[in-house]
């Protein structure tokens, strides 16, 4: 796409080990990311068949501003969601997007199923399927080391991989990129272990020869400077995420106990700050992102008599924290570290993992479950217990387990506690009891994420309840972020990219035509098409039902009617039907 | 007396590569890192330590000027050489006498990529992991 007129998409298929190449000028005008990803998804998916079907895609796509502008770092992958049968749509950072602009495609689409387990090596000259059967259970961390001894171009090299939970079939297996950011949400992980898909390496080193070189200059030097000495990145640099514990904890908005409350006696010892102070080792970054949010932090632990000590160094952020910490009563960074280290290893979505243990845990507290199911029993605050269920639940050898690893909504329905399993439509709940804008903001989102629109940031932010105002901000939030997600801006720096930075910089890589109004209208074209695609899938939002427990227990803006809940929902899927009419 | 560049900052290195990618497109007019005449790697993974590996900037006893038969590497004032691009014969010799491996090869110009002691990617390292001296 980069200074050309069509969209470069590299197709692979598993089944007959063969590829194409398509130039796609069509997809051009939608700018990259989302916007082609929900294109080659809606041409290539089988809706009537089932999410881990050989024959269902996974496309991937980088954006027009991919790894040439600071903090443009994300790569969106789009494929049928095994958790929720619907839309699934999940974006990571690390250096894969800026190894597939080097490689010289703006997208890939993967179909079929190799017979025995492999792995994808992509470089600009070749793509090539190589045999990974010695891979078989291998953890995330091995199978990086293993590849890395393997493929050349260390420093412009992305590795993909999943864990043994994806080859299980774990519903919200995750795909680990380049062993600090993952496709998380929606079980990409599951699909690559449908496809005896265990890791893809991508490389590349093609020239790419600036076009306007004082253009391109001096947008750069206003990108880097926004990103790097104003206030807006400051918060995702220095405690990053993991900021919010305390504020959220304060508003009583911090998802605690399987949210039979929403503040934690602990919050201050899992906070951003005692993480910093604490564990806190080292910060990196997304290959081209200036600002460096990836919190590393280690533990040790000491394996024998002698001051014999084991160290081990771990990725955190909020959503983390919430999940593994408050959520199932953890109350130190030291137990909190040891699960994601688990859940990372393992291969699974954390924040979907932790929801699915803390309704286990209510449910076994109430009687629901017994320890017939559950093989070790599951207590708030047990650390030591929960790392043994994340390995039975990524083993997936009793049947518990495997309705465990379908998610906490399917778990629910088999055993009971429907009312208090913390999901929303499907998708386990993000780490935001703020009020009617997280909670409406993920039931109709496109994937039901916290960051389809950011809902929670509108509790925080207005004084006075609206429905009509929270149903309209939350829409035109949707589809901005479309465009955004189109160019694959990392959702930190949105406040970075506005509307006339965006424009600025396209027009300095030669995007001369485009102007504010196309980009409204691109935005919404996108969204209609994973409307579409919603509809094919045969997803209803007004069929939706929310679990008791977010009624029961009060937000940081009071007690949620599930009467009001229900209404916004119905205004909101009003809006996307007269969308779609136009 | 010209300054160089030096790297000894590299243990607060977050990995951005905002370094590469300035060098090169003001060096080489190239959006490319590899391009680029500082390189930024791990030592096993990302979960390793991020080193750079640029021109050290000798003084006096310059193996690659000496390497050069076409003499396109001139002592540069302050340490390394100045490029002289139409004296070049593409041979390589100057990337093998490096022994900091610091000379690159544009495969496209068949020309070296060598730091020039410019200093642009000191304005665009967002700690303090390079400097010039």
């Amino acid at each position: 796409m980069l200074y050309e007129n069509y969209v470069k998409v590299l197709y692979i298929n598993l089944t007959i080990e063969k590829i194409h190449v398509e130039l796609r000028e069509d997809l051009k005008k939608y700018l990259g990311g989302v916007g082609v990803a929900s294109k080659l998804l809606e041409e290539n998916l089988k809706p009537d068949r089932d999410a881990l079907d050989e024959n269902q895609p996974i496309v991937f796509a980088i954006g027009a501003l991919s790894s040439i502008f600071p903090v443009i770092t994300k790569t969106v992958a789009m494929f049928k969601s095994p958790l929720t049968d619907e839309l699934g749509e999940s974006y990571a950072g690390g250096r894969m997007a800026m190894t597939m602009q080097m490689a010289g495609y703006d997208a890939i689409v993967i179909i079929g199923k190799k017979k025995r387990l492999t792995y994808l090596s992509i470089d600009s000259h070749d793509v090539s399927f190589m045999d990974a059967r010695a891979f078989k259970g291998v953890k995330t961390n091995l199978i990086g080391r293993l590849i890395r001894d393997r493929e050349p171009g260390a420093g412009k090299r992305s590795i993909l991989r999943i864990g043994p939970a994806g080859e299980n079939g774990v519903k919200y297996a995750s795909v680990c990129v380049d062993t600090y950011r993952h496709f998380g949400r929606l079980g990409l992980g599951a699909v690559f272990g449908s496809k005896n898909l265990k890791a893809i390496s991508i490389t590349g080193d093609r020239s790419m020869p600036i076009q306007n070189l004082k253009d391109y200059l001096l947008a750069y030097r206003t990108l880097y400077k926004k990103a790097t000495t104003t206030e807006l990145m400051s918060k995702y640099h220095d405690l990053g995420t993991s900021v919010n514990v305390e504020p959220l904890n304060a508003a009583g908005a911090l998802p605690t106990y399987n949210l039979k409350q929403a503040s934690f006696e602990a919050a201050e010892a899992i906070s951003g700050e005692a993480f910093a102070v604490n564990n806190l080792v080292r910060k990196i970054a997304c290959t081209g992102c200036p600002v460096g949010c990836i919190h590393v932090g280690q533990y040790r632990a000491e394996f024998d008599q002698g001051y014999e000590y084991e160290s081990v160094s771990v990725g955190y952020d909020y959503e983390l924290i919430f999940s593994l910490g408050s959520f199932l009563g953890i109350d130190n960074p030291k137990d909190i570290l040891r699960l994601i280290e688990a859940v990372e290893e393992a291969g699974m979505d954390a924040m979907s993992t932790g929801v699915c243990l803390g309704w286990a845990t209510e449910a076994f507290e109430k009687g629901i479950l017994s320890i017939n199911e559950t093989v070790i029993p599951l207590i708030f605050g047990n650390a030591t217990n929960y790392l043994a269920a994340i390995d039975l639940l990524c083993e997936q050898k009793t049947e518990f387990y495997q309705y465990l690893g379908k998610g906490v909504k399917k778990a629910a329905q088999k055993y009971g506690g429907e009312e208090f399993a913390m999901a929303i439509a499907g998708n386990e709940m993000a780490g935001y009891h703020t009020g009617y804008g997280s909670l409406i903001g993920a039931a109709v989102g496109a994937r039901h994420s916290h960051l389809c629109n950011g809902g929670y940031s509108f509790d925080q932010g207005t004084k006075e309840f609206d429905k009509q105002k929270l149903v309209d901000a939350l829409f035109d939030e949707e589809v901005e972020r479309c465009m955004l997600n189109s160019l694959t801006i990392c959702l930190f720096a949105r406040k970075v990219y506005d509307r006339e930075t965006i424009l600025m910089a396209m027009k300095s890589i030669g995007w001369d035509a485009l102007s504010n109004d196309e980009l409204t209208s691109v935005s919404k074209e996108i969204y209609k098409t994973k409307l579409r695609l919603k509809k094919s899938l045969g997803f209803e939002l007004n069929a939706i039902k929310l679990p008791d427990r977010f009624f029961n227990t009060e937000s940081m803006n009071g007690t949620l009617e599930s009467t009001v809940a229900y209404e916004l929902i119905a205004m909101f899927n009003q809006k996307n039907e007269e969308l779609l009419l136009t | 007396m010209g300054k160089i560049l030096k790297t000894d900052g590299m243990n607060i290195c977050i990995g951005c590569f905002s370094c590469m990618h300035i060098c090169a497109a003001v060096n080489l007019k190239n959006h490319s890192i590899t391009k680029s005449a500082i390189k930024i790697r791990t030592s096993g993974g990302i979960e390793g330590r991020f080193f750079s590996t640029v021109c050290l900037g000798c003084v006096e006893e310059i193996a690659c000027a000496e390497a050069c038969p076409s003499a396109a590497l001139e002592p540069r004032d302050g340490g390394g050489v100045n490029f002289i691009h139409d004296k070049c014969i593409g041979c390589r010799k100057c990337t093998k006498a490096c022994i900091a491996n610091a000379i690159f090869f544009d495969e496209d110009t068949k020309n070296p990529i060598i730091c020039k002691h410019c200093g642009v990617c000191v304005q665009f390292c967002p700690h303090e992991c390079l400097r010039m001296e």
